[in-house]
This record gives structure tokens, sequence and C-alpha cells, in this order.
């Protein structure tokens, strides 16, 4: 535990020393603020425009942090061969995927615990009441932390580049996942329906973990829904981080 | 004494780009080497010498044969809690200072937080970076970050140090103090192993050396063994009237001094009798002999010369 504590700790280090982060961080902020004043162009529901633009800074600004920082967070080692005194220490490969991978979360919780609040002050300053929208806020840190997986799994065997696009397709077909669903009612052969209901399955469901809109107009969510989707998030999670460290496992550093 | 490092058949071969050719890397290596040892594992560049490294780290898997360090295979981490490393060329994380880097080590070690800063003070000190703790790595030379690699690879006082050319990129000051920590290893008991192809160094400070050429040894054991004792030729020092046609060749010395190599002794006692009588004088008489440079050129040159043998 002691091996993964202090590579996550250096990885949350590494990633607050870097400018990108406070870059997304600020242009996040910039458009909380923003949200304030746009929405006095609307009429009727300016607390809505503000919560409604907050998440989605907050989501797609978050989603911008784990592709830059978690993309090369392994790669970056091999690239710059930090990895051979590294693993020389009493760590295992596995340690080490795991360490990186709870840095790379410390950063989201942190970035997103500094955007969240500043959404909660808007909302508040507007008059309105803001702790609704913790859930949402919490809801888009296990997305995000679901991504971060992704992240890790693909940087663990290949470079920036595609890990980056990786993540990012990751995202789009997951919050197009009920697409397969839909597909699977309209396929005429059984063979592309099986293949429909395997992808919906296997692919993660990222729309899962999305309550932006329920939270935005106040719509209740059914009972145990956080707690189900928490736990979907954090399974699927663990199951790419199993498989990143699988694959971490068999690689050689040449 | 105890083997701290076993290696038996160790081989590994790379396969090109596209999985096209193949290039033997290390063929069959067989190796021991004792606890307290300073061992140099030396050979021209791409002998093989980091990948032997490498597969006694478990970061290259071998395609055949074993590694054990301790008697364990070094993928158990309690073999490598046992070692410290300095990989060739280090590069570190340059947003840390000496300290945060040392401290990130000490903790993946395990050193209790109350022990962690007197141990990295220590380190620091052992490798001449004091005054240095809190500048960030990014400032470093490279001389520099080869001593902070140094300090990062004894700062947990391993039994076990594996150095990858520890003297590269270092001044001759630098190489110097570091000849000197590596002395200062054995003195504590540890076990040093270390690759380089500065035969200088390995010379002033093995115990055994192994010689390896295209991933084969080609010799191993202590120096004094593989090196021949007999002169191989002797250099003698003249000033003054040097008369013609000593045995030998002749160079002269900026300072005037002629030297005569001379192959024998029956060569020294023509030197030695001739010059007097012509008005010079001996000066110097130097025995040459075989150095582990000699032995290393010869050992490249025999497996050169077998591999060209039909």
């Amino acid at each position: 535990m002691r091996a993964v504590v202090a590579i996550a700790l250096n990885t949350f280090r590494e990633a607050i020393r870097d400018r990108i982060l406070y870059l997304i961080l600020g242009v996040a902020l910039g458009l909380i603020a923003i949200s304030r004043f746009v929405s006095l162009l609307t009429v009727g529901s300016e607390v809505k425009i503000v919560k409604d633009l907050g998440l989605s800074a907050i989501s797609v600004f978050g989603l911008l942090a784990t592709v830059f920082v978690g993309v090369s967070l392994v790669s970056k080692e091999i690239e710059r061969r930090t990895i051979f005194t590294l693993l020389a220490q009493p760590v295992r490969r596995w340690q080490f995927v795991c360490g990186k991978y709870a840095g790379l979360l410390l950063v989201l919780a942190a970035s997103n615990a500094v955007s969240g609040t500043a959404l909660l002050v808007a909302v508040a300053l507007k008059g309105a009441s803001p702790w609704g929208l913790v859930p949402a806020i919490v809801m888009i840190f296990v997305e995000l932390a679901l991504l971060a997986a992704f992240a890790v799994l693909f940087s663990s065997f290949t470079n920036p580049i595609l890990a980056a696009v990786g993540t990012t397709v990751t995202y789009v077909v997951g919050h197009l996942s009920w697409s397969f669903d839909l597909l699977e009612k309209r396929m005429p052969g059984a063979a592309g329906r099986a293949l429909c209901r395997v992808l919906h399955a296997v692919l993660p469901n990222l729309d899962r973990l999305n309550i932006k809109a329920e939270v935005v107009h106040d719509v209740a969510l059914p009972a145990g829904y956080l707690g189900a989707a928490i736990a979907y998030g954090v399974c699927y999670a663990l199951v790419v981080l199993i498989i990143a460290s699988l694959v971490f496992e068999r690689r050689e550093f040449v | 004494m105890s083997a701290v490092v076993e290696l038996r058949g160790l081989r590994k071969a790379f396969r090109g780009h596209l999985g096209l050719g193949r290039t033997v890397a290390v063929d069959g290596l067989d190796l021991t080497v004792a606890s307290g040892e300073i061992f140099g594992l030396l050979g021209p560049n791409g002998a093989g010498k980091t990948t032997t490294l490498k597969m006694m780290l478990g970061l290259l898997r071998p395609d055949g044969g074993t590694v054990r360090l301790f008697g364990l295979p070094p993928q158990d981490v309690a073999a490598r809690a046992r070692l410290g490393f300095l990989p060739e060329n280090p590069y570190f994380y340059d947003y840390l200072t000496p300290v945060e880097f040392l401290d990130l080590y000490a903790r993946l070690h395990g050193v209790p937080a109350a022990e962690r800063k007197t141990r990295i003070a220590k380190a620091i000190e052992r490798v001449g970076l004091a005054g240095r703790e809190r500048t960030a790595l990014r400032k470093f030379s490279k001389g520099m970050i080869q001593r902070l690699g140094l300090a990062q690879a004894i700062q947990h006082e391993p039994e076990l140090v594996i150095l990858d050319e520890p003297m590269s990129g270092l001044d001759p000051v630098g190489r110097r103090e570091v000849r000197d920590l590596i002395l200062g290893l054995r003195a504590a008991g540890k076990t040093v192993f270390f690759s380089s192809h500065i035969l200088q160094d390995a010379e002033m400070l093995c115990d055994r050396v192994a010689i390896v050429f295209k991933g084969r040894l080609r010799a191993v054991g202590r120096l004094d063994d593989l090196v021949s004792h007999d002169a191989k030729w002797i250099e003698v020092g003249v000033r003054g009237a040097v008369p013609p046609g000593l045995p030998g060749e002749t160079t002269t010395a900026p300072d005037g001094t002629v030297r005569v190599k001379v192959d024998d002794v029956g060569g020294l006692a023509r030197v030695l009798a001739e010059v007097p009588a012509a008005g010079g004088e001996v000066v110097s008489v130097w025995p040459r002999r075989e150095t582990l440079e000699d032995l290393f050129l010869r050992e490249i040159g025999a497996a050169r010369r077998e591999e060209r043998a039909p």
C-alpha cells in the first residue's frame, strides 16, 4: 500500500506543478463566472442556466484534465526512462498502475472540488440553494474516474496520442451506448442483434452516470439510483484497472 | 561467501521492426557474484551489458536461463528490496528537488518517516550535493543527476548495488569521488555489480571482472588471474647521448628524454651497456605488463576472429 501511496502522491505533485492543469481549471472557472452573465440574457430561468453551464464546464474541462494528465501517466515514465529506477525498487507492477491511477484521481478530485465549489458559490449568489448540485458534481467525478481508468489502460501500452484518441472515443461511445440498444431493435439479423446486445452490455454506459439534466431541472431520481450508478462506475473502473495491470505486467522495458 | 547474483544460461534476443529479423543481445551468460565483491561487467557498446542488467532487475524477461538475486527471482520484491540501482544516463523527475526525489524512493523502500530526513541528508552529503537540496532537478547538470542517482541507489543501505555505467557523464573529480564511494561500499560489506566500458575504473575497483562481447562471456575471473604478469616489453628512459642502433623502437618525449622500447631482458642489457658507453644516462626502466585494456582488446579481437572464421 505504501508504494501505491508514494507513487500517487508523486503523480499528484507532478500534475499540480504542470501549468496545463491550471490552464484547464482557469478556463473552467472562467466559464462558471461567465455563466452568471450569460444567464442575464435569458428570461426566467437564470439559475438553471448557471447550473447547466457550470456543470457542463466541470464535466468538459474535467474530461480535458483526464485526457491531458492521464494519457501520458505511464508512457511518459517509459519514454523518459524514469520507470527503470522505479520498477527496480520493491514495487509490484500493479502497484505502479494503481499508484498512477490514484494520483490521477487525486488531481481530478482536487480540480472537481475547486470548480464545484465555484459553481456552488455562483448559484448561491443567484439566491438559490446550491446543495442539490452536489450529487451531480460527485457523479461527474465518478464518470471522470471511469475515464481515467481507460486513460491509464491506454497509456500502459500505447503512446500519448493514441491513448488520448482512445480515451476520447471511450467518452463519446460511452455517451452513445444507448444507441446500441436502439440499433438492436432495428437489426434484421440475429447475429447483428447479438453483437449490439454484447456491445451495449460491455461498453461503458456513461449516460448512467450523467444526472446533470435531472439536477438542473429538479427532477427526482429513482430511489437507489445514485448508489447503483456509483457502484457501476466504481466496479467498471476496477475491471479496467485490473486489465491495465495485467497488460502492464507483460510489458518489457528495452 | 554466499552468491548474491547468479545468472545461469541467460539468453535474450530482440525482434526487429515489424517483427522482422532477430538480434541476439545476450547468449548463454553464466555468472556468479559473491557477497562483498566489486564485480565489473565489461564490454564494448552493444555487448549486452545493459540488457543483462535489465534482466537482473526484472525489467526484461529472459528468453532462456535464470536470474537469482539472493537466491530469489528479480520479480520478487523481497529481492529488489535488498538492492539499489543506477541506470545508464539516468533521467529523473525534473519537477522534484533532490530531497523530494530521495524521499519518494525512501518511501518506496518503507524507510520510516523519522529516519528519512537523516538518511536523505547523509546520502546527499555522500555524493557531494550538499547545498543543492532545494534546487529543482531540471536545473541539474548531467554529472549532478548522476550523483543524485547514486544517492538514490545507496540511501536505503542496500546489500547489492547495481550500477550501469556509473562513471559516464562525470568529470575526473566526480569519477574519483564515485570510485571512492564504491570502495566505501565494499568496505561496508556491500556487493557492487557494475557495467562499464571505462577500463581504467574497472581496473582500479574490481575484485573480479567479466568480459562480454556480443552477449557471450569471453573471460571471467580475478584481474590478477586474467592478466598476464610477464612483462610485455620494457621501456627504458635515456637522457643525453643516445647511441645509434639500439634494439627496439625509440621515441622522444617533449622534455627531451628518449624512450626505448625493448622486447626482452637481452635488449635491456644492451641498452644498459651501450648508453653509458656513449656518454648518455639511463634514467628509468619500466617493465610494461598486460593491462585490463590489453586483455580486453585481446579477447574482443579473438572473438572477432572466431566470428570471421568459417
